[in-house]
């Protein structure tokens, strides 16, 4: 949850803003803070008739990181995007298999995916604040881009937890109303961070958060990825092993057999076994850059 | 960390990525297409449907309205309307019209393009970058003068002025038909209006081939400076022949406005209804838009279906002429794609 | 070779200077706040008065009937293209006919309003609003390719952005998409009316021509501008012959002049104005 915990804040701020979606998948309805368990099984992604990522089955543990490594073009990221059906918004794009969290099939036929990318929120690649919003407009954007009302007081309590979470509050709070384009890359990042975790979702996808910042930036996000977990369930895609290895708790490593074939999983284990002993020889070769 | 999902599941014994696989069924889309969504997606697909209705009922209104004109005979039109001028038929009517039409359209792209091209390498490859804009921005203002004005100028300041010119031009050129003297006084003559439309579509073909000029690879132009090109030679040998074809639909979008234009000529010209070529002479031709700004205060009902019919006509050359040179841009850019 | 270059762009040079230089001195003199606030009723002959105030009221609102059209219809359309379209069939001819509407004579445009509004009222209807129905003709397709370039600068991230949110497509075209182009499609559409606010020929056809004030676009004639300056070139010199009476003989071109000054005055003012927004109030966009 982006505010420590329901006992410094005032109740209405839960309650407030959060999404009252019908169709949401949210099982635990009494306790919004709490993580979800993803269980991924058989799935097959299409761009059109073409299968860009085959037969992925997981589990991704609540409270946890877990990270997905593998050479460019395997279909990290496009699986990473199928999870919060961000997947489906490429013209023509399409999944067969099933995603459920905590048993609800995020996939169903009566799942608006609107409401999935709320629970399930994500960090792209490119920082990417909206321009023509300042700081504070930016964190609040989740709740005011769909016309909800929301009290000053209960803003104001919203931007500051969000930004306090996301590590920024202190960069950022004398300047609230500046436009949030003019902040440094890894500030903006972690603006991100800060909008996705202020509409309170139990998911944070991230993909490749780091790699366009320079590397002081990149160990701030990795710190507050490393306090984010406490909270949430989070899913990172990285090119960058050492990153992989750093923060996360569980890695998955995806790979591809050559240009056109569909790319796979290949294996998935605890973080330290996957970088001392995996089981695969292609995970072995990758890992300790033979390829990729 | 549990070791429920350790086990990897996912590399099943290679199943082929073909058409054998099933398919995802399509409801995916549904539960996100519905309500405030669906309404929004629907009102902008009905406005850009409406585009294409608005074009259709522009070709269908001009045809209903000038059926009775279409259908009537030569002889029954020279009885009701006025302006026929013993004109045996329609198509009698509409001949020179066409022709003046085409005339005044043609002269003005003869000047119009070989300067518009001299500008647009000024702009593109001469000029230094400041200068540059505001040459961008002086032509714009070219654009931007709306026709009356230059219609009110070239009658009233551009026809004396330029007439000792026109009278110099028929005396040493008058063998050619195109300058046959005397040069009309005041020079309310074709050539005139030409030299109006000229500077009116000026713009327009100076801005597409600048786009053109400026899109032409530079590794093209590198390679020519380098095997010691002068920057003429560079411009012959590599800007010239990638530009072509947008040149010419420049000058065909060029084309479609002068053949459009109505003010400047209705303002300038002295009309008249003959397939002559005398550039110089007064009351020899007339544009089928000026002589519909002209008549139409006299129209009777026959009469307005005569002016429709011939605004048919123009609405057709115009597209032709428009889509024609779309086509080659379209066309262009296919080919820039792959290369 | 630079030289016969050079000399190109000089030549451009000629005819907007001398243009320009020509209606400033011809107009300047007529051009003060009586002129502007003055109709030409019951003004005959070489009077010393008349003005222009009724053409003003009837193009403003010719011009911004043509933009209450042109305007929605123009975004939805770019709208459809840009975030629906995606390169389909129905997309791809709208986008090929919206470049060859560009290219409709102005004229055609005057026959169409006065067709279509004849089917409705009978032949000979004249008011304002079939004017501005003429001119949404000619503006629409430059209202929808300035916004469709706008739309297309977003940034595909923002959309992203708002999807991961939770923002439904609808609410992210209008509030991030539109927010973010609308500096640009404001000027888009100023230059649009820009070019439209000068349209002479389809307004004679449509809407007429009248010496007194006419408030009402639904009802009975208008003057407008462009069509004001043709009338009075139209109208000619003036034969003085009775000396005990102010007589200019020159009285109609000198009000063309004015009427022209205003004209262009106005074009160039919307011009800038449209220029200046774009500059000032774009967000920074990455590229």
């Amino acid at each position: 949850m982006s505010t420590p915990d329901g006992g410094t804040r005032p109740a209405p701020t839960d309650s407030g803003p959060r999404p009252s979606t019908p169709t949401t998948p949210t099982p635990k309805k009494d306790d919004p803070a709490m993580a979800q368990r993803i269980d991924v099984k058989d799935l097959n992604i299409y761009y059109g008739d073409f299968l860009a990522v085959e037969g992925v089955t997981m589990t991704i543990e609540p409270r946890s990181v877990t990270a997905f490594i593998g050479p460019s073009g395997c279909g990290k990221s496009t699986f990473l995007r199928t999870l919060n059906r961000m997947h489906e918004v490429i013209p023509g794009a399409s999944v067969h298999g099933s995603v459920e969290m905590e048993g609800v099939d995020l996939y169903g036929a009566d799942i608006d995916p609107v409401a999935v990318r709320r629970q399930i929120g994500m960090v792209f690649q490119r920082p990417n604040p909206f321009p023509t919003m300042s700081i504070e407009e930016n964190v609040l954007a989740g709740v005011r881009l769909l016309n909800k009302k929301i009290s000053k007081s209960d803003a104001a309590d919203l931007v500051e937890a969000s930004l306090a979470s996301a590590n920024l509050w202190n960069e950022v709070k004398d300047r609230l109303q500046k436009p949030g384009a003019g902040l440094s890359g890894g500030q903006q990042q972690r603006l991100c961070i800060a909008r996705a975790i202020a509409v309170k979702p139990q998911v944070l996808l991230m993909d490749e958060p780091c790699s366009a910042l320079d590397p002081i930036s990149t160990l701030a996000i990795e710190d507050l990825i490393t306090e984010l977990k406490k909270d949430y369930t989070i899913v990172i895609v990285t090119h960058n092993m050492q990153q992989a290895a750093r923060v996360s708790d569980r890695t998955g490593f995806f790979n591809i057999a050559g240009t056109g074939s569909p790319g796979k999983l290949i294996e998935m284990d605890d973080t330290g076994t996957m970088f001392s002993t995996p089981k695969e020889k292609a995970t072995e070769d990758y890992i300790s850059g033979r390829f990729g | 960390m549990t070791t429920t999902a350790a086990d990897t599941r996912a590399p099943s014994p290679a199943p082929s990525n073909g058409p054998d696989r099933p398919r995802p069924p399509r409801r995916r889309t549904r539960a996100a297409d519905r309500g405030f969504n669906r309404a929004f997606r629907y009102l902008a697909t009905s406005a850009g449907t409406l585009i294409l209705i608005a074009l259709a009922a522009v070709a269908g209104f001009l045809l209903w309205q000038s059926w009775p004109a279409l259908t009537s005979s030569g002889s029954e039109i020279a009885s009701k309307v006025s302006f026929f001028q013993g004109q045996s038929s329609l198509a009698s009517y509409l001949g020179p019209l066409i022709f003046g039409t085409l005339l005044a359209a043609a002269v003005a792209l003869a000047v119009a393009t070989p300067l518009a091209i001299g500008i647009a390498l000024f702009t593109s490859h001469y000029a230094p970058r400041r200068l540059a804009s505001l040459l961008g921005w002086v032509i714009d203002l070219l654009a931007a003068i709306p026709s009356v004005v230059y219609g009110l100028w070239g009658a009233l300041v551009l026809a004396p002025t330029i007439q000792p010119v026109w009278q110099w031009v028929s005396n040493v050129l008058g063998w050619i038909p195109l300058f046959k003297g005397p040069a009309a006084d005041p020079a309310r003559v074709l050539l005139t209006v030409s030299l109006v439309l000229a500077v009116m579509i000026l713009p327009i073909i100076t801005a597409v081939s600048r786009e053109v000029f400026l899109q032409t690879p530079k590794l093209h132009e590198e390679a020519a400076l380098a095997l010691g090109a002068t920057r003429w030679e560079m411009i012959r040998t590599a800007v010239l022949p990638f530009g072509r074809s947008g040149v010419v639909s420049a000058a065909m979008l060029g084309l479609g406005r002068a053949l459009g234009e109505t003010m400047a000529v209705v303002m300038i010209l002295s009309p008249g209804l003959t397939y002559s070529f005398a550039l110089l002479l007064a009351g020899k031709q007339q544009t089928i838009a000026a002589n519909i700004a002209l008549k139409y205060p006299e129209a009777n009902s026959l009469g307005m279906s005569t002016l429709m019919a011939t605004g048919l006509a123009l609405f057709v050359i115009t597209m032709v002429v428009n889509m024609a040179s779309r086509w080659v841009v379209g066309r262009r850019k296919e080919f820039s794609g792959a290369n | 070779m630079t030289v016969l270059v050079s000399t190109a762009f000089g030549i451009a040079l000629v005819p907007l200077v001398w243009l320009l230089w020509t209606v400033v001195g011809r107009g300047i003199g007529r051009l003060d706040p009586y002129f502007l606030l003055h109709s030409m009723r019951g003004v005959f002959g070489g009077m010393d008065a008349g003005g222009i105030y009724h053409a003003i009221i009837g193009t403003v609102w010719v011009t911004v009937g043509a933009a209450v059209i042109s305007v929605p219809v123009g975004i939805l359309a770019a709208i459809y293209l840009v975030e629906y379209g995606a390169g389909g069939r129905l997309a791809r001819a709208v986008t090929f006919f919206v470049d060859v509407m560009t290219g409709i004579p102005s004229i055609v445009a005057g026959l169409f309003a006065y067709a279509l509004f004849s089917l409705f009222l009978g032949p000979g209807a004249h008011f304002g609003a079939i004017g501005a129905v003429a001119l949404s003709v000619l503006m629409i397709p430059v209202v929808v390719r300035s916004t469709e370039e706008m739309l297309k600068l977003v940034p595909n991230e923002l959309r992203e952005a708002a999807y991961a949110l939770g923002v439904p497509k609808w609410l992210t075209v209008i509030k991030v998409v539109l927010r973010t182009a609308i500096a640009g499609i404001t000027t888009g559409v100023m230059l649009a009316v820009s070019r439209v606010v000068g349209e002479t020929a389809p307004l004679l056809l449509t809407v007429g021509v009248i010496d007194s004030i006419n408030f009402n676009p639904f009802e009975g004639r208008m003057m407008t501008l462009p069509v004001y300056v043709y009338r009075q070139f139209t109208a000619g010199l003036v034969p003085c012959n009775n000396p005990n009476v102010t007589c200019i003989p020159t009285i109609n071109y000198d009000r063309a002049w004015a009427a022209a000054l205003t004209l262009i005055l106005i074009v160039m003012i919307l011009n800038l104005v449209a220029r200046l927004v774009s500059r000032l109030f774009a967000p920074k966009i990455r590229s």
